[in-house]
């Protein structure tokens, strides 16, 4: 176990270096002049010298690249022309909106984006395995013929969708709701989950549909095995074959699933955050595109990266250890 | 001499496999909601096709505002019961701009399926020439292809699609730009499902047969693996396509995608936000042509994944497929 | 029959004694089983009619080939096709209990409680998930509603220990890949036995298992049998295993009894034609192979052809391969290994193999699951590179030759797979497979090559015109021609065949031997042939090479091998070979 840690721990550092790479390949040096860009469009030419300078863009690429691995794992010292800045690992730079450290700015957004993914995979998980568990059992019914339905609506919805309905009927029709704006937990635990419900109701109900699709599938094959059979064929009850037999091998994938989203939803739940106002990671990947802020993209990017990486060990170790016929190596 | 021709004693031909491309059609026919999935979306794609015509005939084209149409006291709401409908504007127009919804919305049509068709075009080739290379390929060559789609299809898309927006020079063309964009990010699915195909082909004796006919590596692959990997890969595709669409659609939304005045769903349903207390049908037509689009794309997905699957006409029997090799003489008929 | 003992509460009193417990332990009557139509096809009668009796503590054997409907007959007797969509008619009563009109309830106290059933492959029939004696343990607390979980595993151990699981109360708590497939097999017969049923129901329960422990338990279902009383019906495609086993014989086709009656009776005086060519085909490991003046055995239009047959050979000592001692060498391998994985994990599956193959000869190669049989194979022909040793074809080493150099040698050495379904692309129609080798040689032209593959299907005993059918039209055994006829094209010096008959029902493997006979006496081919089965092996080999663990324990001349066995293991693996004689021989 602990060999197979340290093992994916060195692939995950090579995929991490690889992604680093081409994230700076393709963020510093296609676009050509990033003094240009980081300076804004009306910088005159001794600004964009002074920038310059201030990126050692008269560096050999590979220098920079040095320059910019260094800062992610040690730390790295900025001259802002007036003063000299230090900046911590893990260094990504300053925002060339405001000259903030851009990792201070991650931090700043990450209670909104944590809050988030962990409400909506808990509403996801719970109804998608619900889901899914009911209409294997009630397979040939309505009951197994409306969920289908259903969980194929949910699936084709984008959440920019299912996120707008919400927001109609609860807040602006109903009025039962008020416009969510985020509240911080530590500042009012009530009006802080108050707020998240509706983003965690739109992103967690078509996740659900996901898991649940999921669940059924992978329940209906496990009830075709043979050993399933056996039982069947010593008077076990149908009910029991389902809970005692099939469940553990149908809910492995769903595990492992949810783990590797549950890493993505820390830079991929764009849309939900856009979409309720919530100030978290994606939000500011947005912003930070259209204001071609290229630190902030680079950082969302790597930590995205980063946690996806870490999420997918995490979900192939629940793997194994919820399938017991796969073996760690 | 002959042996005796096949005596009574030779069993009945087998079960013919389930991989003949009529079978597949029979079965996704036998299917309703395949078939009405298939009729929507023809009917999209001839919406999509017809855009200029339909736009001739109503009369509009997708750019011209109409000030007169909308309520400029009232921020610029359409004039007019459900957005502004009338005999010259047949679904009403668009809040603020007073612009034509139908024709934009067959022209939204155009750039929804332009994109997500080109993204899953590019899925298909870069998918399938990995996965194959991964699948022949020597033991560095897989690796390595390996590894970098199992990257591939950890990494969140939409942050990197959203990414890269930032450094594409702004006068490159939209649409293009985001179908090799998508499709760029998201062949990792692709390939894996064509190399694990590509694996379990290379394992069957077939394979191993040609090879012995003394055919180059190239000649085996073409005619004893491609047209195998056909189905899956159509398949695939059909799973992708829905994907593609709400990708476009969601990039759009976010402002990174389709430039205006370039129509586009998702750019519209975003303006929507804004505007769907004063007018509800200008968040329900787009939200309701992307649902429906998506929904459709899915249900013949599926349509197609259980035509493909003979366990799908299966799943009646007792148990599982009896084991294969050695015991497969053996079987009774259970 | 002794009445099976009760001990552990009143749900055991319930379900041990039926309605009617002097009446046949089981008595099907115009049993019918049809399952539903695919799309566009019409109904698939399975079985068709049958009626048949066992009486209290009895043994019957179902035996027939595939697509017989024995393994669907047996399903009934549980009511296992309920809820499939399968239409049962005809009646079903099991210890005095109607199986038809038994609701759920009663139909699950019946399933293990009366009448128990081993499934074929013990791996797949376990849960993977729980640990064996959990399981038998789930299955006792099912009949037994008031035993408690510690009086479960009590039991659960008991019958581990019983069907030979050494160290059986610890060896409860492993799952079931952390057993051996014979263990698991006993695990799933403790299983069976744990609810004392009336009947035990065994689908080819050995199918899955290498000969010698097929043999371990064949035994131990005789002893449990003698020791608890309880009846017995197996189904199985192999006389042998039947023979060896049971009482009675029921002998099935197409769905419907064809013969029916004592084991002795069907095996000395079958009444029917199918039963003596079925019983004709049966390859036998204590007869002496034709040699190739005699011309190849008929295998019988009637049984005392077949005996005569095998008397004179026995009387013609003429050892095929003494007849061809200077033969030219085709094929030699020395020290030939193979490993597959790399570091910790590599596994040796050929370690250190040395063959000879003259022209013309067969040499047989015999060996378990896992003996590296089948990867030998593959590298006598070069579809796998060898990790060490030398492989030389007439003098010349192809053991390291990349696949560019390896294609002058492509032609003569060619290949006949085991698995009829998988060995043709179902794409392509089989007159193009075979062509495939002659369009890449080059040297025949269009007309000339299809000239060449109607008269390769007419040579194997298929109709020249069926060039452009599909694989699917075809059925196991002419898939197998098709295969020989591509291994023929390219006019190869050697063919290696690999398991070529193992997927064949018993008729159509004599078939495809005595094809293969005729092709080699008619062309002077040289032949490996490989296969688990001794007694095939006999009746085609020339030379036997035993292996095991990769290496081979014994090699000589197949009479020798088979007669004076000099290896305890080939001595193990003969001893344990079910043999239609032993129940032959009039008492």
């Amino acid at each position: 176990m602990t060999g197979y840690l340290l093992r994916r721990a060195a692939g995950a550092l090579a995929v991490l270096l690889v992604l680093s790479v081409v994230v700076y390949a393709t963020f510093y040096i296609a676009p050509g002049d990033p003094a240009r860009l980081a300076c804004g469009p009306r910088c005159n030419p001794e600004q964009i010298a002074q920038v310059r300078a201030q990126l050692s863009l008269g560096d050999p690429v590979y220098v920079q690249y040095w320059h910019f691995l260094q800062g992610i794992v040690a730390g790295h010292d900025y001259s802002t022309g007036t003063a000299l800045l230090h900046c911590d690992a893990p260094c990504f730079g300053l925002s060339y909106q405001n000259n903030q450290q851009v990792t201070d700015m991650l931090i700043e957004r990450l209670p909104a984006t944590a809050s988030l993914a962990v409400g909506a995979m808990a509403v996801s998980l719970l109804l998608g395995t619900v889901t899914g568990l009911l209409s294997a059992l009630r397979r040939g019914g309505v009951t197994e013929r409306v969920l289908t339905w259903l969980t194929l609506a949910g699936t084709a919805t984008p959440v920019f969708i299912s996120g707008l309905a919400l927001l109609m009927l609860f807040c602006a029709y109903l009025a039962w709701l008020p416009f969510p704006s985020y509240v911080p937990l530590t500042e009012d635990p009530e009006q802080w989950a108050w707020n998240l419900l509706l983003p965690w109701a739109a992103l967690g109900l078509l996740e659900s549909a996901k898991y649940a699709r999921l669940t059924r599938s992978s329940l209906l094959e496990t009830l075709a095995e043979d050993h399933i059979r056996t039982f069947r064929a010593y008077g076990v009850a149908e009910r029991k074959l389902v809970t005692r037999h099939a469940l553990r091998g149908a809910v492995a994938p769903v595990i492992s699933l949810s783990a590797a989203d549950f890493g993505s939803m820390f830079g991929g739940a764009v849309l939900t955050e856009m979409m309720f106002g919530l100030p978290g990671i994606g939000a500011l990947l947005v912003h930070a595109t259209v204001t071609l802020d290229l630190p902030v993209v680079v950082a969302v990017v790597m930590v995205t990266g980063t946690a996806v990486v870490l999420a997918n060990i995490v979900a192939d170790v629940l793997y194994a250890a919820a399938d017991r016929r796969v073996a760690l190596r | 001499m002959t042996t005796d021709l096949l005596t009574t004693a030779e069993p009945e031909a087998g079960v013919a496999p389930a991989s003949g491309a009529r079978q597949v059609l029979r079965r996704l026919r036998a299917r309703k909601s395949a078939l009405a999935a298939a009729a929507v979306l023809g009917l999209l794609v001839l919406l999509a096709l017809a855009a200029p015509l339909l736009a001739a005939i109503e009369g509009q084209d997708p750019n011209t505002y109409h000030d007169a149409l909308v309520d400029s006291a009232r921020g610029g709401v359409p004039l007019g019961d459900f957005g502004g409908v009338s005999a010259e504007h047949w679904l009403g127009v668009e809040p603020g701009t007073g612009r034509d919804l139908f024709v934009r919305l067959v022209y939204g049509a155009r750039v929804s399926l332009l994109v997500a068709l080109g993204a899953t075009a590019v899925q298909i080739l870069i998918g399938v020439g990995t996965g194959l290379a991964a699948a022949l390929g020597n033991r560095l060559v897989e690796s390595l292809l390996t590894h970098v789609t199992d990257v591939m299809v950890a990494m969140p898309l939409l942050v990197f699609a959203i990414a890269t927006m930032a450094v594409v020079p702004g006068d490159f063309p939209r649409p293009l730009l985001l179908a090799v964009s998508i499709g760029l990010l998201q062949w990792g699915g692709m390939a894996r499902l064509v190399r694990a195909q590509t694996l379990s082909l290379k394992k069957l004796d077939y394979v191993s047969a040609a090879r012995l006919t003394g055919a180059s590596s190239w000649r085996v692959a073409r005619r004893e693996l491609l047209p195998s990997l056909a189905a899956p890969v159509i398949t695939y595709a059909a799973v992708l396509l829905p994907t593609n669409i709400v990708l476009e659609a969601s990039m759009s939304f976010l402002g990174v995608g389709v430039k205006p005045p370039t129509p586009s769903w998702g750019h519209m349903l975003s303006t929507a936000t804004t505007w769907f207390r004063a007018d509800p049908m200008y968040v329900l037509l787009p939200a309701l042509m992307l649902f429906v689009t998506t929904l459709a794309f899915t249900v013949l997905g599926d349509g197609v994944r259980a035509a493909l699957d003979p366990r799908e006409a299966s799943r009646l029997r007792v148990g599982r497929t009896r084991r294969k090799a050695r015991t497969s003489g053996a079987g009774g008929a259970a | 029959m002794t009445a099976p003992r009760t001990s552990a509460g009143p749900a055991d009193a319930r379900t041990a004694s039926g309605p009617a417990a002097d009446g046949p332990l089981v008595a099907v009557s115009g049993l019918s089983v049809a399952f539903p139509a695919g799309p566009g096809g019409s109904p698939v009668r399975a079985v068709d009619g049958l009626s048949f009796t066992v009486p209290q503590g009895g043994s019957l054997g179902i035996v027939g080939e595939s697509g017989s409907g024995k393994s669907t007959a047996a399903y009934a007797l549980l009511g296992l096709h309920r809820d499939t969509g399968a239409d049962v008619t005809g009646s079903v009563t099991v210890a005095g209990h109607d199986v038809q009109a038994a609701d759920g309830a009663a139909l699950r106290r019946l399933r293990g409680g009366v009448a128990a059933m081993v499934f074929q492959d013990p791996l797949s029939s376990l849960d993977p998930y729980m640990a064996v004696g959990d399981q038998i343990a789930e299955v006792y607390r099912v009949h037994h509603r008031g035993a408690s979980r510690r009086e479960a595993r009590a039991r659960a151990a008991e019958v581990l220990d019983r069907v030979g699981i050494p160290d059986a109360a610890r060896r409860a708590r492993s799952r079931p890949h952390e057993f051996s497939g014979g263990m698991r097999q006993r695990a799933l017969i403790a299983m069976a036995l744990a609810c004392r049923p009336r009947l035990l129901v065994a689908d080819e329960p050995t199918t899955a298992l290498d000969v010698t422990v097929q043999d371990q338990i064949l035994g131990l279902l005789r002893e449990l049998r003698a020791e608890t009383g309880m009846g017995l019906i197996l189904v199985t495609h192999d006389l042998g295993v039947a023979t060896s086993s049971v009482d009675e014989l029921l002998v099935m086709k197409d769905g419907r009894a064809v013969e029916h009656g004592p084991v002795r009776d069907v095996l000395h005086a079958p009444r029917e034609d199918y039963t003596r060519d079925l019983l004709a085909a049966v390859p036998r490991v204590n007869v002496r192979r034709q040699t190739r003046k005699d011309g190849l055995h008929e295998p019988g239009r009637d049984d005392s052809a077949l005996r005569e047959a095998s008397v004179l050979s026995e009387a013609s000592v003429v050892p095929g391969a003494s007849a061809l001692p200077e033969a030219a060498v085709l094929l030699e391998a020395s020290g030939l290994r193979r490993e597959f994985g790399r570091g910790k994990r590599a596994v040796t599956a050929v370690d250190d193999v040395s063959l000879t193959v003259r022209a013309g000869e067969t040499v047989g190669v015999v060996g378990e699951s896992g003996s590296g049989k089948t990867t030998l194979g593959r590298m006598l022909v070069r579809l796998l590179e060898p990790t060490g040793g030398r492989l030389s074809y007439r003098g010349r080493d192809i053991g390291g030759l990349k696949e560019r150099e390896l294609r002058a040698f492509r032609s003569e050495l060619q290949m006949v797979f085991q698995d009829p379904v998988s060995s043709l692309n179902p794409r392509r129609s089989i007159g193009e497979s075979i062509a495939d080798p002659l369009r890449a040689a080059g040297k025949l032209d269009d007309a000339a090559i299809v000239a060449r593959v109607r008269e390769l299907l007419e040579r194997v005993g298929l109709d020249p015109a069926s060039y452009h059918r599909y694989p699917h039209e075809f059925s196991g055994g002419q898939r197998q021609r098709i295969g020989i006829a591509r291994a023929l094209a390219p006019e190869p010096k050697l063919i290696v065949c690999d398991e070529p008959v193992s997927a064949l029902d018993v008729t159509t493997q004599a078939q495809v031997v005595r094809l293969l006979g005729e092709l080699q006496r008619d062309l002077g081919l040289a032949l490996v042939f490989i296969a688990h089965d001794l007694a095939v092996v006999r009746q085609v080999s020339d030379r036997v090479v035993v292996m095991r663990g990769g290496r081979i324990v014994e090699e000589g001349p197949a009479d020798t091998v088979y007669e004076q066995p000099a290896h305890p293991y080939t001595k193990g693996l003969l001893a344990a070979v079910p043999r239609l004689e032993a129940a032959e021989a009039p008492a």
